[in-house]
């Protein structure tokens, strides 16, 4: 929570969050130069992502990151003048500093360390780049440096002109000009300044230089006017006057020219320090009489008249500082660049980013959770109406449909708040291929599809860590050596795609590789060495290949340093699996294995068959029947003495009895014209599970059950129904996997005592 | 009536913080996230803002082009704009006060300054 | 029948008192959240044999607990005058399936009794003390029997 006291905590966070999305924008800008596909603005992006997070960064005090974005920032400020080359070694130092910026930027976040060597690793490479430069740049910088009198005005008169005296309002001092420019203060510092027109024109004032003057220390101040011409001849726009300032004050030099740091060159200007006499550069005339500072006030009077009652079509040119610039300085560049380019990443969204509004998560479940008692309050109302008789044409029937329609509606739209773009997933993908390939010393690049396909934030969440194991067995075992694949004829590079949409009411992730895909020989002989199959089994290339999802499987003698921890994707399968997905894999021997995961839209919400058994209803997810079955007689034949399998097409499938294994009932005498659904198991076997009766096919909200008597096996959760009572949703491939089998009524004792 | 200030940086923490530091200083801020978004906010002002805070990086239009851009508008050629960068390379000084530019400040800002900077240049 | 003391002081609680297999035992009544009528439980597989099932609390899946059963007095007849009182153990919530609700007492905690060590009877294991209400012994019932012990046996 949010400490409301403090909007800085606020803004920090904020901050973090910023910082994903320009990281996010950082590695969409490197892709497109590793596509080959950069103009200009591209780097302009990539600078920009670096730029601001370390600006922000630096508001913050988090000076490790400061650190490392500046010099980032300044090799691709390199880049971005054409002084540094964006070869292939550069990108991929890029692409590193990128990680490393991420690194960086999230143990600040979370007040934790990030790898000090790695870091200086890649800090090395960037310096390195940067070469000569990297120690002029080092000096010029000044990044938490704020000059209190960095503050500089532009003040641009041209002391032009050589006219008739007095504005009206011009200071009243009396007495006749004296050359000033021999004026010199004997302590504290003489400043003679001598603005030029230019300096007006950038809405600077003499008025705002002599009050940081004046902050300083004690201050005097004397205008001269006397280059003022009459009113008539006033070129409003240049300058005519010019101060003679006695400042007593303890700052240095330094602190004093600073003052006129911005202006330096649209001025004249001359400081002599405490006892140094000698003026630089010319001195203009100066009216002697001594001000007051309080009377600093009047040449601001004298400077707006000069300014509104001038004009030359010099001065005019500098105010038109698109034209002409000031005097002394080059022609200022033509408008950015920037200003006409957007730029434009392939699969996100465009530059300008759509408005969004922040909200807390729990604010969110919150809303789900109600949308959800919607749904299922919208069911009992549904119920009750039915059972009240009423016909379907009646006006109540129809406005129920509609309103059942509008809750659908409603639900839809709220769980895709929760929807999140895949993209961010797959960038850190991208990363892990990186990591992975450079470890096995081999060459593999990441590309994406589809990354803009949403999907309920939860399910990205815990889809990370099944990807990471898949991709990296990709590198790992999927993707040849670089002679390999250059003996196949293929190119050096290997290539894993990831891509995301959505299918028929699912979100279908695929990770592809372009390698020598499964070696069926050496994976059945390793399941059979494991015990896993039996040794004249005759399985079939799909049989063999989803041998890799079974417990156990890991093949040992290919264990590297990635996936040394004999993490299999037996793992990755009940991963999938607990997310109310599937996982299938494709495999063509030389050109590679694709795997496809099958992801339901939403998490809080399944699509169910309601069925009952032994009297109970119970909810079975669709997703995990593959056909619904009616037993004939000949279908069923006894397996042993107390287990029957069904002929099910070509091959035979073993038979339950849901209501026996749930512990409802003991098996039936007879099963012939039962109901069976067939569902498949995580081998892709398959068996088939005996209800009473199907009722219908309906969605369903989730409910968790409680855990108090630990978890109930078979049962995955629970829902409530239109009338009030609560289904359990099945869990059938637990089931199946702990199912006793028995399907043989009870021999009575009599039977069995023979 | 306080001081109107125009205040256009494309990052949101630093419009976070400007906005915070100005309205604690008894400021009304108006945020703007890059150049050509800044003109557009620029050009509903009426009066026009008391003093403008504009950053140099930024998609779309830069600072440069920004300032460039306010000071071809008669009535914005005297509102005071203060840069607001991480570099304090002269050569980039030198462009900022080409393009008109009245004053910088360097980030990280201390809000401090940043006021009294402020104060300076409304009078 | 509630005793009232004329002095409220810090060691006094509230119990409410209860019918389950013919016994009278009494709860803390800062455990109790609510008192419902029974309503048919959906039964979960392989559940402890006192777990009667699930129902639907307002949206929230509630485990219900036969308390007779769990106490070993056998199964409870449910009829539908039975009650749930539905419980917060500090931990989860649970329903528990008893006969009928009594009273609430005011009560001194001094008035408690620990109870006697009696090997025989198990359920001696769920009361945490005695108290006697006019001629009426009532049991404390500890809490922790609406939880799982190691000792249950999964059907």
């Amino acid at each position: 929570m949010m400490d409301e006291d403090d909007p800085m905590a606020e803004i920090r966070a904020s901050f973090f969050v910023e910082c994903e999305e320009l990281l996010e924008a950082l590695q969409d800008g490197l892709q497109i130069m590793d596509d080959g596909e950069a103009d200009d603005e591209t780097i302009n992006v990539v600078f920009r992502a670096v730029h601001s997070i370390k600006g922000g960064a630096g508001a913050f005090g988090l000076e490790d990151l400061v650190r490392f974005a500046h010099q980032f920032e300044s090799v691709l400020d390199g880049v971005r003048s054409g002084t540094i080359e964006a070869d292939r070694n550069a990108i991929s130092v890029f692409f590193q500093s990128g990680d490393i910026l991420g690194d960086l930027v999230r143990a600040a976040r979370d007040d934790d360390i990030a790898d000090e060597s790695r870091i200086q690793g890649v800090m090395s490479s960037l310096t390195s780049m940067l070469g000569a430069d990297a120690q002029e740049d080092e000096a010029e910088e000044d990044v938490s440096d704020f000059q209190p009198m960095g503050l500089s005005l532009d003040l641009g008169l041209d002391i032009g002109g050589n006219d008739a005296p007095a504005l009206p309002d011009l200071p009243d001092p009396g007495g006749p000009p004296a050359p000033a420019s021999t004026v010199v203060f004997e302590d504290g510092y003489t400043i003679h300044f001598l603005p030029d027109s230019s300096l007006y024109a950038s809405g600077n004032e003499p008025l705002h230089l002599l009050r940081l003057l004046r902050e300083m220390g004690d201050l005097d101040v004397t205008c001269d006017s006397s280059t003022l011409p009459s009113l008539s001849e006033l070129d409003e726009e240049k300058s005519y006057l010019s101060w003679t300032i006695h400042l007593i004050t303890d700052e240095d030099e330094e602190a004093v020219r600073d003052v006129f740091d911005f202006v330096a060159d649209l001025c004249t200007l001359t400081i002599s320090g405490p006892e140094k006499p000698a003026p630089r550069g010319p001195a203009p005339d100066t009216p002697p009489p001594p001000t007051t500072s309080d009377d600093i006030s009047t040449p601001q009077d004298s400077t707006s008249a000069s300014l509104n009652s001038t004009s030359t079509s010099k001065a005019a040119a500098a105010l038109n500082t698109n034209k002409t610039p000031d005097v002394k300085a080059p022609p200022p560049p033509a408008s950015p660049p920037s200003a006409s380019k957007k730029p434009v990443a392939p699969s996100s969204k465009s530059n300008k980013p759509r408005p969004t509004v922040r909200v807390d998560l729990e604010r969110i479940d919150r809303l789900v959770n109600l949308v959800g008692e919607l749904v299922i309050n919208q069911a009992m109302i549904s119920q009750s109406v039915a059972e009240a008789g009423l016909q379907t044409n009646s006006a109540v029937s129809e406005g129920l449909d509609e309103f059942m329609q509008l809750t659908r509606d409603i639900q839809d739209s709220v769980m895709m708040i929760r929807a999140q773009p895949v993209k961010s997933l797959f960038q850190r993908m991208s990363r892990i291929v990186r990591e992975a390939s450079s470890m096995v010393g081999k060459s593999v690049r990441l590309k994406t599809e589809g990354d803009a396909t949403e999907i309920d934030k939860t399910v990205i969440e815990r889809l990370a860590d099944p990807l990471t194991h898949m991709i990296r067995n990709a590198v790992d075992h999927g993707i040849e050596s670089p002679q390999d694949r250059l003996a196949a004829g293929k190119p050096e590079e290997g290539i894993v795609t990831l891509s995301a949409g959505h299918r028929s009411g699912r979100v279908i992730v695929e990770v592809v590789d372009d390698g020598a895909g499964i070696n069926r020989e050496r994976v059945l002989q390793i399941a059979i060495e494991k015990g896993l199959v039996a040794e004249n089994a005759e399985l079939t290339d799909s049989e063999i290949d989803n041998l890799l999802f079974m417990p156990g499987f890991s093949t040992a003698s290919e264990v590297s340093d990635l996936s040394g921890r004999g993490v299999g994707m037996d793992v990755v399968k009940s991963a999938i699996l607990s997310l109310g997905g599937r996982v299938t894999i494709q495999s063509n021997p030389g050109s590679g294995t694709i795997f496809t995961i099958s992801l339901p839209l939403t998490l809080a919400v399944l699509d169910g068959m309601v069925i009952n058994v032994a009297r109970q209803t119970l909810v079975v997810p669709l997703s995990t029947i593959t056909e619904t079955l009616t037993l004939m007689g000949p279908d069923i034949r006894a397996l042993g003495p107390q287990t029957n399998v069904i002929k099910v097409r070509d091959s035979f499938v073993p038979l339950l009895d849901l209501g026996f294994e749930l512990g409802f009932r003991a098996p039936l005498d007879s099963y012939v014209g039962s109901i069976a659904l067939l569902i498949a198991q995580e081998d892709g076997d398959h068996a088939a599970l005996i209800v009473d009766s199907i009722q219908d096919q309906r969605q369903v909200v989730i409910k968790g059950l409680q855990d108090t008597f630990g978890q109930v096996p078979g049962v995955a959760a629970a829902t409530i129904l239109g009338d009030g009572k609560i289904a359990l949703i099945l869990d059938p491939v637990d089931v199946v996997a702990n199912a006793d089998g028995r399907t043989q009524p009870v021999q009575s004792n009599l039977q069995l005592a023979g | 009536m306080s001081l109107q200030i125009l205040a256009v940086d494309d990052s949101r923490t630093i419009r976070d913080m400007l906005n915070l530091t100005l309205n604690q200083a008894g400021f009304t801020p108006h945020m703007a996230d890059d150049g050509v978004h800044g003109i557009e906010v620029l050009e509903e002002m009426s009066p026009p803002p008391d003093a403008i805070i504009t950053d140099i990086n930024m998609p779309r239009m830069d600072g440069f082009g920004f300032i460039e851009a306010v000071r071809k508008i008669e009535k914005f050629r005297a509102v005071p704009i203060l840069v607001l960068t991480t570099e304090s390379a002269a050569e980039l000084k030198q462009r900022a006060r080409n393009a008109g530019a009245t004053g910088w400040i360097v980030k990280p800002f201390e809000p401090k300054k940043l006021v009294r900077a402020l104060q300076m240049v409304t009078g | 029948m509630s005793e009232t003391q004329n002095q409220i002081d810090s060691t006094e609680i509230e119990l409410l008192t209860f019918q389950v297999g013919g016994q009278e035992y009494a709860i803390d009544i800062m455990s109790v959240r609510e008192i419902r009528g029974w309503s048919k439980a959906t039964p979960l597989p392989h559940a402890p044999n006192f777990v009667r099932g699930v129902i639907n609390l307002r949206g929230t899946v509630l485990t219900i607990v036969d308390l007779a059963d769990r106490l070993g007095m056998g199964r409870t007849d449910t009829k539908e005058r039975n009650v749930i009182i539905v419980v917060h153990t500090g931990i989860e919530t649970v329903g528990l399936l008893v006969d009928a609700v009594s009273d609430i007492l005011a009560v001194n905690k001094s008035e408690l009794q620990p109870p006697p060590e009696m090997a025989a009877d198990n359920e001696q294991a769920f009361v945490s003390a005695l108290m006697i209400a006019g001629e009426r012994m009532v049991r404390i019932l500890a809490l922790s029997a609406a939880l799982p012990s190691e000792n249950t046996e999964a059907a």
